[in-house]
């Protein structure tokens, strides 16, 4: 992620003291919310095929 | 409670999550459908009766979200999203307790009331606080959320289904089931609670006070008194009926329609085509809304509209003569209408800026709730009619893809009329100040 992701108006520009690395973070929030929408999508795929095999 | 400000070197990449946490959970609600047979023979329902939870829960969103959004405005999207957390996982638990005593009222309550307020809280927490973290890609950072909401009914149809399977489908095991899903989307909804947070708002360089808020900007109540809101609410009205017209009846409209002919449709695969469909309106959520921040906003509306009506003019044309034809037409009309829904938000930012979008936006859901009401009601009622009249196959769609072209062409017309909002309805320069001063 580029600096300009974060603090889109730039108000986080004047802070002090070094900034902790979110990544580990943004990995896992964007798993717990793939994981399950994983899971509706292949179920999705299974039935939207009996479109073609049905 | 005050809004919680993004600290120094947090990303912007952690809100679509905390946004997609709490729409993922709350899209659940199209997926009522599954616990409605099980309801109907545990506590002698008809069918009517096992809708009735779902159908005030859509109302409840409604009235929710227009009447909280100003609400969700001043207390912020982590107090938004706390609600709609409570709201929906006690729908959940009010409605176990319900089917465990057998006391269907606690279901509709429960569910239905209770849940409903979750739902257009939820719905409308994240979209004001996206808009201002993605000010350059506003469609597409709304189009993730609002896709979470087709995405919720895709995860919770299957699940839901497997979870009635193991604990049984008698009122103890709707009972369990209601119980795990309060407590498993309490649980998936709190990563939305925890990670969402406000931009830190931008500093006057002379005396480091937050700077006003720039451009346009106009709040809900004027916002309703503008014909740019509710010209934008006729086209979001026709664009979800044309829509829904499709949705409602996908299974035996396929079927009907090629019915007379050498390759009728299965149940199968009409159930396929269903799912097919659910996949377009998905895609042309984070798609289309994405595409807007290219090619504009009103010129997007011009192509749901516009290239919709021609879709639904070529399967009138087209007839039951190509299956494929029909198909592809229908499923660009369905991700027109997940389109439409995730692109109104930035529209709206486009018109009348971030000051109280989530607020406007949540008033202008009612269009959806009306949609809700017309898209099945056309489409039905001149279905029965031509039956009735002895027709069958493609003929008994006729007329209702007629009047979906017309309320296309009505929605396209107001999407033209649609020109930037009057400055006397812009928000006065102090305003913009104690506005920007709210985040700090």
């Amino acid at each position: 992620m580029s600096t300009s992701d974060s603090n889109p108006s730039g108000g986080g520009a004047a802070a002090d003291g070094p900034v902790p690395d979110r990544r580990p973070l943004i990995v896992f929030a964007w798993v717990w919310v793939g994981a399950p929408l994983a899971y509706g999508l292949y179920e999705l795929v299974q039935k939207a095929t009996q479109l073609f095999t049905g | 409670m005050s809004p919680p400000v993004a600290p120094p070197g947090w990303s912007r990449w952690l809100v679509p999550p905390a946004a997609l946490s709490v729409h993922l959970s709350i899209g659940q609600a199209y997926a009522w459908s599954v616990f409605k047979p099980s309801l109907e023979s545990a506590l002698d329902l008809s069918g009517t009766q096992s809708a009735l939870p779902f159908q005030l829960g859509i109302v409840m969103l409604g009235l929710s979200a227009a009447f909280g959004g100003t609400l969700v405005e001043r207390n912020g999207p982590r107090w938004a999203m706390t609600v709609a957390l409570i709201c929906f996982s006690s729908g959940f638990l009010i409605s176990a307790l319900g089917a465990a005593t057998e006391q269907y009222w606690l279901i509709v309550f429960g569910y239905g009331f209770v849940g409903g307020i979750g739902l257009g809280i939820g719905y409308i927490s994240p979209v004001s606080t996206l808009i201002k973290w993605f000010p350059d890609r506003p469609g597409m950072a709304t189009g993730i959320a609002i896709m979470g909401f087709g995405g919720g009914a895709l995860i919770a149809s299957p699940w839901s289904a497997q979870m009635l399977e193991s604990f049984g489908s008698d009122s103890s095991g709707i009972a369990l089931a209601f119980l795990v899903h309060g407590l498993t989307y309490a649980v998936f909804m709190s990563l939305g609670v925890l990670l969402v947070r406000v931009p830190r708002p931008a500093k006057t360089a002379a005396d480091g006070t937050p700077a006003p808020l720039e451009g346009v900007q106009v709040s809900a109540n004027s916002a309703v008194r503008t014909p740019q809101f509710w010209l934008l609410w006729i086209v979001l009205c026709m664009n979800v009926t044309a829509g829904i017209g499709i949705l409602e009846k996908a299974a035996p409209m396929i079927t009907d329609f090629f019915a007379d002919t050498s390759t009728p449709v299965s149940v199968s695969a009409a159930a396929g085509f269903v799912a097919l469909l659910s996949a377009a309106n998905m895609a042309g959520r984070i798609g289309w809304s994405s595409t807007s921040d290219l090619i504009g906003r009103k010129n997007i509306y011009r192509v749901y509209l516009g290239v919709g009506a021609l879709m639904y003019a070529l399967i009138a044309w087209v007839g039951d003569s190509s299956k494929p034809v029909f198909i592809i037409a229908a499923l660009v009309i369905l991700s027109f209408y997940g389109g439409g829904f995730a692109t109104v938000p930035a529209y709206l930012k486009d018109l009348f800026g971030t000051y109280q979008v989530g607020a406007i936006h949540g008033r202008l859901l009612t269009a959806w709730s009306t949609a809700g009401v017309l898209g099945p009601l056309i489409v039905n009622w001149i279905a029965d009619r031509q039956e009735e009249a002895g027709k069958s196959g493609a003929s008994l769609y006729g007329l209702s893809l007629v009047i979906m072209i017309g309320l296309l062409a009505v929605g396209f017309v107001a999407n033209e009329l649609v020109r930037p909002v009057d400055a006397r309805h812009h928000v006065p320069a102090q305003k913009k100040k104690e506005a920007a001063d709210v985040h700090e």
